[in-house]
């Protein structure tokens, strides 16, 4: 008796373990399937994401180029004179530099914290040998503004290592000499306002689009399937055509000479002086982005749509709603996860656009988008460059767990 | 009429908008398809324009044979610059697809096993590539892969496309091995098939449409993204979108509207064969319904 117990029980703790073997093996199997994907995206995509937010607050340039002078403002609180160590440092620093070939970046990175910052670099840089002690004076000789404080404050600031400087760059703060964080002038104000403008803009966006969107969609979903087809077709050409081509054909279509204008002047509302200004400002912007996220929003819109079953507007016709009122009360909330997963996902790309900006949007139509790229490959001043990203990155990632959290990843649909 | 056919339900329209109501919406909903398909529409023939103009000439409108002609055809089959992109796209989109399609299928498969751990966090990492805007990854990568010396490489290009493309792969593969009935590999397995044996001859033919489609879209997405190959690339990678851009920017020719219309054929092709791929999907034995 006991031993049939004992056996039975061994048999069973056999079992669990041999199940419970291969749950793990089977967990592990799946880990594993997937693991090439996750190391190759963390390495390609993920490192240089970090990559940009990390040169967003880390800053090592002027402390590599300059380092003895660097050190020699460590212990400097900003107040009273400039250390005397500072200007002692710097002529021995601008010679190592010249000769290792790297001042160009110090110039790059201090005319970024004061403009005018170059030519007195430039001009140190070129008599740093034939200067002589004290040091405090012959630098003040060669430009008065080395004797300055406000000059040093900058100098240090530009040479923290670890540093805000680009976030409040990017939202328009700076320090003041007394290192209190204060707004810039108006005339320097530009990226509050341009945050602003690329949220509107992809407000917009994802306005029109739903309006021009959600009746397509619906008579999509509800007509025969002959004509769903055809819609579907002309829905999906310009969606798989590219972006590039897309802005070129509103380029043809909006400009001066354009389409549209030359239509306008052949009809008998303008006359050949009313040609109008509809590309390179934001107009342009608008018009091109909504036809290249249209797809975005009808697609969701129509998945979620087409999987309504009919008879649930017809019980509340029946039971004596207006057709008005069955569409507010049945249709529209049921069809509500295709238009949150359109309006996010036509929200979040176009906060991100570029391209299209860049070749149709005028000054008035430019986004946060362009203005990366030209910290990026113009003005070098990257660590600004990271800062905006940084910042337009938080916006979207907000967005994206809005998205996740109300509508949940499974119910987006491509095409 | 019986009173049985007389009470017999009759599918009723859910949305009655009366006559005008009808008109007036259709009308919106053309005027809305007229929105989607204009620009494709006035791009094709205005590529054939005679003049280099890009607007419609007099003798174009009167269908004048001499204000049509093949010249901008001519001149990018003439031109080695626009030869170089097409070699340059083709090759940077086949090598990204075919590293999207391999990864994310198998991170697919893993993603739809019942006892995945992570399955969030790594749905999310995947989806990703989709939802951060390209030009902050763009400016990224020109630092790290500048710093690996892939920056001015075909392979950085590769590299950067495949990121882009594997949430395409991971949305069609997880779509499609989801309605992938897996007692049938099961079965495969107990009547003696090696696990890799039923992976080849019973799983694979069965899920090769939605891998079709899913590499289509990889492939579409290389084919057309600019942001990285203005960040990544140098003078010998130039793709056809890149030429597009300089060619809007610096010396604007009609032979711009000739490439993009061939683009759009491009576009129409891939468009044809996705769904090739999805109706043959759909008609398969096997799969949940």
């Amino acid at each position: 008796m006991d031993m049939t117990v004992t056996a039975s029980q061994a048999l069973r703790a056999d079992l669990s373990a041999a199940i419970e073997r291969t749950n793990k093996r089977a967990r592990s199997s799946a880990f594993w399937m997937a693991m090439p994907l996750v190391a190759f995206l963390t390495v390609f995509f993920v490192l240089p994401i970090g990559d940009i937010l990390w040169r967003s607050v880390y800053n090592p340039t002027l402390s590599e180029v300059l380092p003895h002078t660097t050190n020699a403002l460590v212990s400097w609180n900003g107040r009273g004179n400039p250390p005397i160590r500072a200007y002692n440092a710097l002529p021995q620093d601008l010679i190592n530099a010249q000769s290792k070939d790297i001042l160009g970046k110090a110039v790059t990175r201090l005319n970024i914290e004061m403009p005018g910052f170059r030519s007195m670099l430039i001009k140190a840089a070129r008599s740093a040998d034939q200067l002589s002690a004290p040091y405090a004076p012959a630098f003040g000789a060669l430009d008065s503004r080395w004797g300055s404080r406000e000059t040093w404050v900058k100098f240090k600031n530009a040479a923290e290592v670890y540093t805000l400087g680009f976030y409040l760059a990017a939202l328009d703060l700076e320090r003041n000499v007394d290192g209190q964080i204060i707004q810039k002038p108006q005339e320097d104000s530009i990226y509050v306002t341009l945050f602003l403008r690329t949220f509107v803009i992809a407000g917009l966006v994802t306005v029109l689009c739903l309006f021009i969107g959600y009746p397509l969609a619906f008579m999509m979903a509800n007509t025969t399937p002959f004509w769903r087809n055809s819609m579907m077709v002309l829905v999906l050409l310009p969606f798989w055509t590219s972006v590039i081509v897309r802005t070129t054909a509103w380029i043809v279509l909006l400009q001066r000479e354009g389409v549209v204008n030359d239509l306008a002047v052949a009809s008998p509302f303008f006359a050949e002086t009313e040609r109008m200004d509809l590309i390179h400002n934001m107009t342009g912007t608008l018009i091109a982005m909504t036809h290249i996220l249209l797809p975005f929003m009808i697609l969701p819109i129509y998945s979620v749509m087409i999987a309504i079953p009919p008879h649930y507007v017809r019980a509340a016709r029946s039971l004596g709603a207006s057709a008005p009122g069955a569409f507010w009360q049945v249709y529209l909330p049921l069809s509500m996860p295709g238009v949150g997963a359109g309006v996010l996902l036509v929200f979040i790309l176009a906060a991100g656009f570029y391209i299209t900006p860049a070749l149709v949007g005028g000054d008035s139509g430019q986004m946060i988008g362009n203005f990366i790229s030209f910290h990026m490959n113009e003005t070098l001043n990257w660590g600004l460059a990271a800062a905006l990203s940084g910042l337009l990155l938080a916006g979207v990632l907000i967005m994206y767990f809005i998205f996740i959290r109300t509508i949940g990843l499974d119910r987006m649909r491509v095409a | 009429m019986s009173i049985a056919e007389a009470t017999k339900p009759r599918p009723r329209k859910a949305f009655d908008l009366g006559s005008a109501g009808t008109i007036a919406f259709r009308a919106y909903c053309l005027l809305v398809l007229a929105f989607l398909i204009a620009p494709l529409l006035v791009i094709v023939p205005l590529s054939f324009n005679a003049e280099p103009y890009f607007t419609f000439t007099q003798s174009m409108l009167q269908l004048d044979p001499t204000g049509w002609s093949y010249r901008w055809y001519e001149e990018l089959r003439n031109n080695p610059q626009w030869l170089e992109s097409v070699k340059n796209s083709f090759i940077v989109a086949v090598f990204s697809t075919l590293i999207a399609t391999v990864l994310g299928t198998f991170a697919a498969i893993g993603l739809t096993r019942p006892n995945m751990p992570y399955r969030g966090l790594i749905m999310a990492l995947a989806l990703s590539p989709m939802i951060v805007p390209v030009i902050i990854v763009a400016a990224g990568m020109s630092f790290v892969y500048g710093g690996w010396g892939l920056k001015q490489t075909h392979l950085g290009l590769i590299l950067a496309h495949a990121t882009l493309g594997i949430p395409f792969v991971v949305v069609t593969m997880t779509a499609t091995l989801s309605t992938f009935d897996r007692r049938l590999s099961q079965a495969a397995q107990g009547l003696g098939a090696t696990p890799i044996q039923s992976f080849f001859e019973v799983t694979f033919p069965l899920i090769m449409p939605g891998l079709a489609a899913g590499a289509l879209f990889a492939f579409a997405t290389s084919f057309d993204e600019l942001v990285t190959v203005l960040f990544l690339g140098g003078p010998d990678q130039v793709t056809i979108p890149r030429q597009m851009w300089s060619g809007i920017r610096e010396q604007i020719s009609p032979a711009i509207l000739a490439a993009a219309t061939l683009l759009i054929c491009v576009a129409a092709t891939l468009l044809i064969l996705v769904q090739l791929a999805q109706n043959q999907q759909k008609s398969y034995g096997g799969m949940k319904s």
